[in-house]
Parts: structure tokens; C-alpha cells; sequence
């Protein structure tokens, strides 16, 4: 059941990811990567991860696809208007993605893929209290420098969306 | 063992599914007697006795219009969105207990579809999932009104969720679950020696207030429909949209309000508790069954007051909206954590 549920999400979001850059309607595009987000919320949930689960469908799902949506009706991109990029880009990109795929597989060739032994394994381990017990125990420097970053680049986002002085406004 | 329990959850999920359609369905009839009560009219009485049947009538004619797709529009997602937005509408009343335990033959059986530990969260992903609907049914139809409102709805959306988020983080401190079963029955204990009153609304005043204009917000009520103002945008989302397409639209908005009543009863106003729950000596079934028609009563005056609230205020300008979202309400929502923080600091130094 457990396996069936796995590999029937793996085969979703492998769909969805080639789909994403497959489709040539950039609103295709983005419902797509919702979909990809969807499934990996599903890995997650099969991980036992249950935080991190509800965390990447708020986040990524609920907010971040929301804007890229927002942006791409906004620009009102379809097939038609779409530009076709020059045979060059086509074939960099290819071999670059393709260079990064062997890096991976290189990376991932000695992984030690032993299961853990159910001894030592916490199975908890991804629950919210004893999620939030490691960061603000055991890592809450880089927690804490993390969301130093976070609000250095909020700051920055504003400070780039802020208007001039003198500029009208456009609403 | 094992099959009955199946049968039981299964039970439970149907009547969950069931009252929540059948409550939405009334709620469009109630929406227009409570207008026609606050504009001094009759409103719906032919169909049946009072107008009962006018959802069915209703319901009826919607089906039976013609399923218009406009020329251009992108045919599959016009029908996907107003589906996607009736699907995730449903989705979250799965996590909201109606009740505590009822105690048949010995077995303890939790009035409430499926528990999960991060709950509260749950209902938060699938009201953030919501937006989607409206967003994809307003650019397939291709129609600059529909856009705009399609873009108005996402912009509105997201704003609000930080400042409903910052609300909902302030509970969790007071709280320390984020299980909705476990909040729930945490309101349950004493306060000033009455039991079933220790409701969150009484250390949450402030968080409340955020949650319920969020809730407004979220929801696309009036006053913040402005992804469907006449004025400006002759329809807004729906504009291109007929029969059952606007109707799966307009159902889950009552279905969303239903669920949004819902969760702040249960959230802030002690869910299925009422007072004097355990001083009155009654067996504990009963006191559960109490407990669900008071919390159908709570979730009905919340209905009652979106409904109230819709037919007194006029509309905010765009303008005006999106400032009270981020300069007022975020800022607002921030200080409520750091003051709750405190507070619970406090507390545990000081007692």
C-alpha cells in the first residue's frame, strides 16, 4: 500500500516536473509546478514529516505559486506572443542540464543507502514539538542567522519597491 | 472491530460532508431573508411553506441553463476552476471536531472526520489552495473584467493570510497545540470556577478581531468582495460564467463562510463547550450532544453575522483595503504575538 502510494506519487511528480517545462503555455507552466509542489507535500507526509508537509503547501503551494500566477496573468503570456529562443540557447541549456545530472548522479553514486536500523530511529523525529526542539536547541545560531538573512532581504525588497521621490502614483 | 471502526469514520465523513452542503444551501436562503429582514422586505416565500424550497428551485434552474464557455477561452481550465474552487471549499470542515466523545458499548468515538496533529495548519493550506479557483476560472475567460478580478482575488488573498497566520501564531502560544481536537477540549476546563469556560476569546480579544476581518477577507464578503464589485468589474471573477459554473461558484462561497464560522467557534469561542457543562450532572452522551447543537448554534450566529455585516456596510475602495491589510492589520497582528509572548513570560515568572 505504502509502496504503491509511493512510487504513484514519484510517477505524479516526475509528470508534473517534465509537464512544467514542457508546456508551452507559461500558465500550463505554473499549474503544473503546483502540481509538482502537491505530490512532493504527499513525499513529505509519507516521510512522517507532517510539519514540513503543511509548511511547503502553505508556503510554497498557498502563497509563493499564488504570486507567480498572479505575475504571469498579469503579463498575459500565451502561445501566440510567446518568443522562440535561437537554436544555441537550446542546445547550452541542454548540455548544461545534462552536465548537472551527472554532477548529481556522481554526488549520489556512494550514498550510503542502508536503512536505518529501527533501533536508533526515531520515527517522531518530524513532528512539530520535537522539530521545534532541535532548531531552538541544537541549532538555533543558524536558525537565528537564517532569519537574520530573511529580514535583510525583506528590507532590501522594500527598499527596491519603494517609490522615488517625485514618481506618481499609478493607482 | 477493525471494520465497524472503518464504518464508523465513514459515517462520521458522510455527515460532515452533509451538513456542511446542506448548511451552505440554506444559507443562500437565509443570505436573502436576512437581506429582505434588514431592507424591510418579504423576500423568497413562493416555493414551498416561507420559500423553503427556494434553494431547490434554485438549484433546479441552475442546472438546467446552458453551459455557455465563451469563444476564446481556454475551455478545460474554465471548467477546472470553479470545480477547483467547490473542491477545496470542502475540503477543510474534515479537520474541525463537531463534538467530543460519545461513549457507545465502551468505545470512545470522536465526533470529528480525521484528526491530525498540525490541524489548524490543514485548514490554513487549504484556504491559502482556495485563491486558486478564482484565480484560474477568471484568466480562462478570457475577459479583462474576469482578469482583473481574478487578480484582485490573489492579491487580496495573500495579503490577508500574513495577518490571519500572525493571529493564529498568537493563539498557538496561548494554546501550545496545534491540534484542533486538543483546542477544542483545552476550552473546556474552568475559569472562574464555571466549567466549559475557558474559551480563547478571553485571552485573545485582539488576535480575534484580526481573525475575523481576515476571515472576511479570505472568504471575499463584503466588505472586501472586490474581486466580484459590479461596480468596477460588471462581475468580476464570474463574469463569463452561467448556470452551474457560477453556481459551484457562489456555493462555495457559502461553503467557505460555513467553514470560516466553524473554525472560529472552535478556534476562540470553545467549540463545542458551553457553560456549566459539568456542573449540571447530565450523562456524558448527553452533555456531548448538547455540545454539537451548541456549536451548530455558535457557527450559525457567525453565519448570521457575515450575512448581517453584508447587508449594512458599504464597499472599501482598493486602495483602502490593501492599507488596512498591510499598514494596519499585519502591524497589528505582530504586536498581539509579542504582547501574548510577554504576557505568557510573565506569567510564568511572576505566579
Amino acid at each position: 500500500m505504502t509502496g504503491n502510494l509511493f512510487y504513484f506519487l514519484t510517477f505524479l511528480t516526475l509528470f508534473a516536473a517534465i509537464g512544467v517545462v514542457a508546456s508551452k503555455n507559461p500558465v500550463y507552466s505554473v499549474l503544473f509546478m503546483i502540481l509538482t509542489f502537491f505530490a512532493l507535500t504527499g513525499h513529505y507526509i509519507m516521510l512522517n514529516a507532517q510539519f514540513l508537509a503543511a509548511v511547503n503547501f502553505i508556503v510554497y503551494m498557498g502563497a509563493i505559486m499564488v504570486l507567480f500566477l498572479f505575475v504571469i496573468m498579469f503579463l498575459n503570456m500565451r502561445e501566440d506572443t510567446e518568443q522562440h529562443k535561437p537554436m544555441l540557447s537550446k542546445i547550452a541549456a541542454a548540455i548544461a542540464g545534462g552536465i548537472l545530472f551527472v554532477v548529481m548522479i556522481a554526488a549520489l553514486k556512494d550514498v550510503n543507502t542502508q536503512l536505518a536500523t529501527t533501533a536508533v530511529f526515531d520515527s517522531q523525529i518530524g513532528m512539530v514539538e520535537n522539530l521545534g526542539k532541535v532548531l531552538f536547541r541544537d541549532y538555533l545560531l543558524p536558525f537565528e542567522l537564517a532569519s537574520v538573512l530573511f529580514l535583510a532581504a525583506m528590507a532590501g525588497a522594500v527598499m527596491l519597491g519603494k517609490r522615488e521621490p517625485g514618481e506618481q502614483n499609478r493607482f | 472491530m477493525e471494520l465497524s471502526l472503518l464504518l464508523i469514520k465513514a459515517l462520521i465523513i458522510l455527515a460532515v460532508f452533509g451538513v456542511t452542503l446542506l448548511i451552505a444551501t440554506y444559507s443562500t436562503y437565509a443570505e436573502r431573508k436576512v437581506a429582505a429582514f434588514i431592507q424591510d422586505r418579504v423576500g423568497p416565500n413562493r416555493a414551498g411553506p416561507f420559500g423553503l424550497a427556494q434553494p431547490l428551485a434554485d438549484a433546479v434552474k441552475l442546472f438546467f441553463k446552458e453551459e455557455f464557455v465563451p469563444a476564446n477561452a481556454n475551455k478545460f481550465l474554465f471548467i477546472a476552476g470553479p470545480s477547483l474552487a467547490m473542491l477545496t471549499a470542502c475540503m477543510s470542515s474534515a479537520v474541525i471536531p463537531f463534538g467530543g466523545t460519545l461513549i457507545i458499548g465502551g468505545e470512545a468515538i470522536h465526533l470529528q472526520a480525521i484528526e491530525v496533529n498540525i490541524g489548524i495548519l490543514y485548514v490554513f493550506g487549504i484556504v491559502a489552495l482556495g485563491v486558486y479557483g478564482i484565480m484560474i476560472g477568471g484568466w480562462a475567460s478570457n475577459n479583462k473584467f474576469s482578469l482583473l478580478g481574478a487578480i484582485r482575488a490573489a492579491s487580496q488573498n495573500i495579503s490577508y493570510e500574513l495577518a490571519m497566520g500572525m493571529s493564529i501564531i498568537a493563539l498557538l502560544l496561548v494554546t501550545g497545540t496545534l491540534s484542533m481536537r486538543d483546542i477544542a477540549a483545552q476550552q473546556g476546563q474552568e475559569l472562574f470556577g464555571i466549567s466549559g469556560l475557558n474559551w480563547n476569546i478571553f485571552y485573545q480579544p485582539l488576535g480575534f478581531l484580526i481573525f475575523i476581518v481576515c476571515a472576511f477577507a479570505e472568504t471575499n464578503r463584503v466588505p472586501f468582495d472586490l474581486p466580484e464589485c459590479e461596480t468596477e468589474l460588471v462581475g468580476g471573477y464570474h463574469t463569463e460564467y452561467s448556470s452551474m459554473g457560477m453556481g459551484l461558484y457562489l456555493f462555495a462561497e457559502y461553503v467557505n463562510i460555513f467553514v470560516a464560522s466553524a473554525v472560529m467557534s472552535t478556534l476562540y469561542f470553545g467549540g463545542y463547550n458551553f457553560p456549566f457543562m459539568d456542573q449540571l450532572g447530565l450523562p456524558h452522551n448527553v452533555v456531548t450532544i448538547l455540545g454539537t447543537v451548541v456549536l451548530f448554534a455558535k457557527i450559525l450566529f457567525f453565519i448570521f453575522f457575515f450575512m448581517w455585516v453584508r447587508w449594512t456596510l458599504p464597499r472599501f475602495r482598493y486602495d483602502q483595503l490593501m492599507n488596512l491589510g498591510w499598514k494596519i492589520l499585519i502591524p497589528l497582528s505582530i504586536a498581539n504575538v509579542i504582547l501574548t509572548g510577554g504576557a505568557i513570560l510573565l506569567k510564568q515568572e511572576l505566579f
